[in-house]
C-alpha cells in the first residue's frame, strides 16, 4: 500500500540518519525525532493561569470524595496516580457502585489535547472537569449542594479566595481550579526520551525495532503520532460486540460511529486494560488486535487493515511502548480541610 | 472563536479564472489542500476562506492518512466521505452566507467557508 510504504521510508531514512549519528559518535540525530518530545511548556488558557495556589486548591478537590453525591468517590477514585491516573478496571465503577460503560481514560498530558473525554465532548479541561461530578452515574453531586458544602469550610475559603481573588466558591472556580491542577499532570522523561535525546542505550535494541516498526509496517503512527502519541482524532478500531456510538453521539458524520478519540501512549503500560471498553488485558492483546486489522468491519476506521506482523515485529512494538513509561512522578496527597 | 487572522480574499486562487459568458461569472474552482491536518490554500495555513457563490471547493488530501471532510451548517451540509493521500473531492456553493467545514476524524481541523 502506498501509505505503508511512504512510512517505511519514513522510517527508514530517520533510522538511517540515527546510525550515522550513532556510528559517527554514539549520538544520535535527535533533531530527527524531537517533534516526540514534549513540549516544555504546558498550554494554559488566559483566564486560568497556572499558579501554585490554583493548583494546591485543585488538588485538594481533586482528591476530596466530598464532591461526589456520596461524599465517597474523588476524581482520584478512577484517576488514581497508582495507576498510570486510570483505575485498572475494564470500566469504570461510579455511582452506587454502577458499572459505567466506557473506560476511565488516563488524565496524563490532558493539558495537550484540544477535546476531553473519549468522545470529545468537552472543549476545555474546565468544561470537564465539571461532567464527572454532576453525571448521575458518576459523582451524582447537586452543583448547589457542593458550593454550600465547600463553603462552609473555612480552609476551602481561604484556599479559593488565594486562588480566585474575589471570585468565590463557584462552579467556575471549581472547574477552573479542578482543570490547573489537571494541566500539571504531565509526562516524565521516558527510555524513549532519553534514546530520542541521544542516550543510545536508553532504549533496548528491541525496543529500537519496535518504534520502527510503529512507524512503519505496523501503522501505528498514522493514529499514534507526535510527542503525546495521539493525533487527537477519533477512529473506529472495529472492536467486536461495540455498539456504542462514541464521536457519532456529538458529531453526525457517518465515520464517527463507534469512533473514540485516539489515547496518548505516554505511560501506556501503566493503564491496561485497553481500549475505550477495556476489552483487552494486555499490550499483547492490544497489538494483535491491530494485527488482525480489526474485528469488526462494520464502519471501520479505512486506517486499519490487516497488518501481517511476525511475533518478533509483535513483540518489539511492545517493548517499544513499555519504553514509554516516564520516571516514576510520587504523588503527594493534600490535607482536605474539616473546618 | 475560530476566526482566523490569515482570511483572505481566493481570487487568485481560482483554477478556472472568470470568464465573461453572456453576462454572467462563470464559477472558479479552489483547491484546499489537507496537510499536516491543516487546511492550506496556496501554500499557505488557512482557517478562513472567502468565496463567490456557484464556486467549487476542490479538498485535495495530501496527508500519509485519510481525511473526513463535512460540514453540519444549515446552509450547506455535506458528508465527503473518507479518503486517502493523493484524491480530491469537491463541493460547490450554491447559497450566500458562511459554512463551518471540518475533517470527522481529526477535529482540529476547522475552517470557515465564507460565500458572497
Amino acid at each position: 500500500m502506498k501509505t505503508h510504504s511512504i512510512l517505511t521510508r519514513m522510517a527508514r531514512k530517520t533510522l538511517f540518519i540515527a546510525c550515522l549519528g550513532a556510528a559517527a559518535g554514539g549520538v544520535q540525530a535527535a533533531e530527527d525525532y524531537s517533534s516526540f518530545l514534549r513540549p516544555a511548556e504546558i498550554p494554559q488558557p488566559d483566564n486560568n493561569r497556572i499558579t501554585t495556589a490554583r493548583t494546591e486548591l485543585g488538588k485538594m478537590l481533586f482528591f476530596d470524595p466530598r464532591l461526589s453525591g456520596s461524599n465517597w468517590i474523588s476524581c482520584g477514585t478512577c484517576h488514581n496516580p497508582t495507576l498510570g491516573w486510570s483505575d485498572g478496571l475494564p470500566t469504570a465503577i461510579g455511582h452506587g457502585m454502577g458499572v459505567l460503560e466506557r473506560a476511565t481514560p488516563t488524565i496524563l498530558n490532558t493539558a495537550y489535547q484540544p477535546l476531553q473525554f473519549w468522545d470529545g465532548r468537552a472543549r476545555t479541561l474546565e468544561e470537564q472537569a465539571i461532567g464527572p461530578i454532576k453525571a448521575a452515574g458518576e459523582m451524582n453531586q447537586d452543583m448547589d449542594e457542593l458550593i454550600k458544602e465547600l463553603s462552609a469550610l473555612k480552609g476551602y475559603r481561604d484556599a479559593f479566595e488565594d486562588a480566585y481573588p474575589g471570585e468565590g466558591i463557584t462552579e467556575n472556580t471549581i472547574a477552573k481550579a479542578l482543570a490547573t491542577y489537571e494541566r500539571t499532570i504531565v509526562s516524565t522523561e521516558s527510555p524513549f526520551d532519553r534514546w530520542v535525546k541521544g542516550e543510545t542505550h536508553a532504549m533496548s535494541k528491541q525496543a529500537q525495532q519496535g518504534f520502527e516498526v510503529f512507524l512503519g509496517k505496523g501503522r501505528c503512527v498514522l493514529c499514534h503520532s507526535g510527542f503525546n502519541f495521539t493525533d487527537n482524532g477519533f477512529h473506529n478500531l472495529g472492536l467486536k460486540n461495540d455498539d456504542d456510538p462514541g464521536r457519532y453521539g456529538v458529531r453526525k458524520v457517518k465515520i464517527l460511529k463507534g469512533a473514540f478519540k485516539t489515547p496518548t501512549l505516554r505511560d501506556v503500560a501503566l493503564t491496561a486494560p485497553y481500549m475505550h471498553n477495556g476489552a483487552y488485558k494486555t499490550l499483547e492483546e492490544v497489538v494483535d488486535h491491530y494485527d488482525r486489522g480489526g474485528d469488526s468491519k462494520e464502519n471501520l476506521s479505512p486506517n486499519m487493515q490487516p497488518l501481517h506482523l511476525s511475533a518478533s515485529e509483535k513483540a518489539s512494538l511492545v517493548a517499544f511502548m513499555k519504553a514509554l513509561t516516564g520516571e516514576p512522578a510520587p504523588v503527594t496527597l493534600p490535607q482536605l480541610p474539616t473546618e | 472563536m475560530h476566526k482566523s487572522p490569515q482570511q483572505k480574499r481566493l481570487r487568485t486562487a481560482f483554477i478556472a479564472t472568470a470568464l465573461f459568458t453572456a453576462g454572467a461569472v462563470q464559477a472558479g474552482e479552489v483547491i484546499v489542500d489537507q496537510h499536516n491536518k491543516t487546511f492550506i490554500v496556496e501554500g499557505n495555513k488557512v482557517e478562513a476562506i472567502t468565496i463567490n457563490v456557484g464556486d467549487t471547493v476542490r479538498f485535495r488530501n495530501d496527508d500519509p492518512f485519510f481525511h473526513n471532510i463535512f460540514s453540519l451548517s444549515d446552509l450547506k451540509t455535506f458528508d465527503l466521505g473518507s479518503f486517502p493521500k493523493g484524491q480530491s473531492k469537491t463541493v460547490t456553493f450554491d447559497k450566500a452566507g458562511m459554512v463551518e467545514v471540518e475533517c470527522a476524524i481529526h477535529p482540529e481541523m476547522f475552517m470557515e467557508v465564507t460565500i458572497k
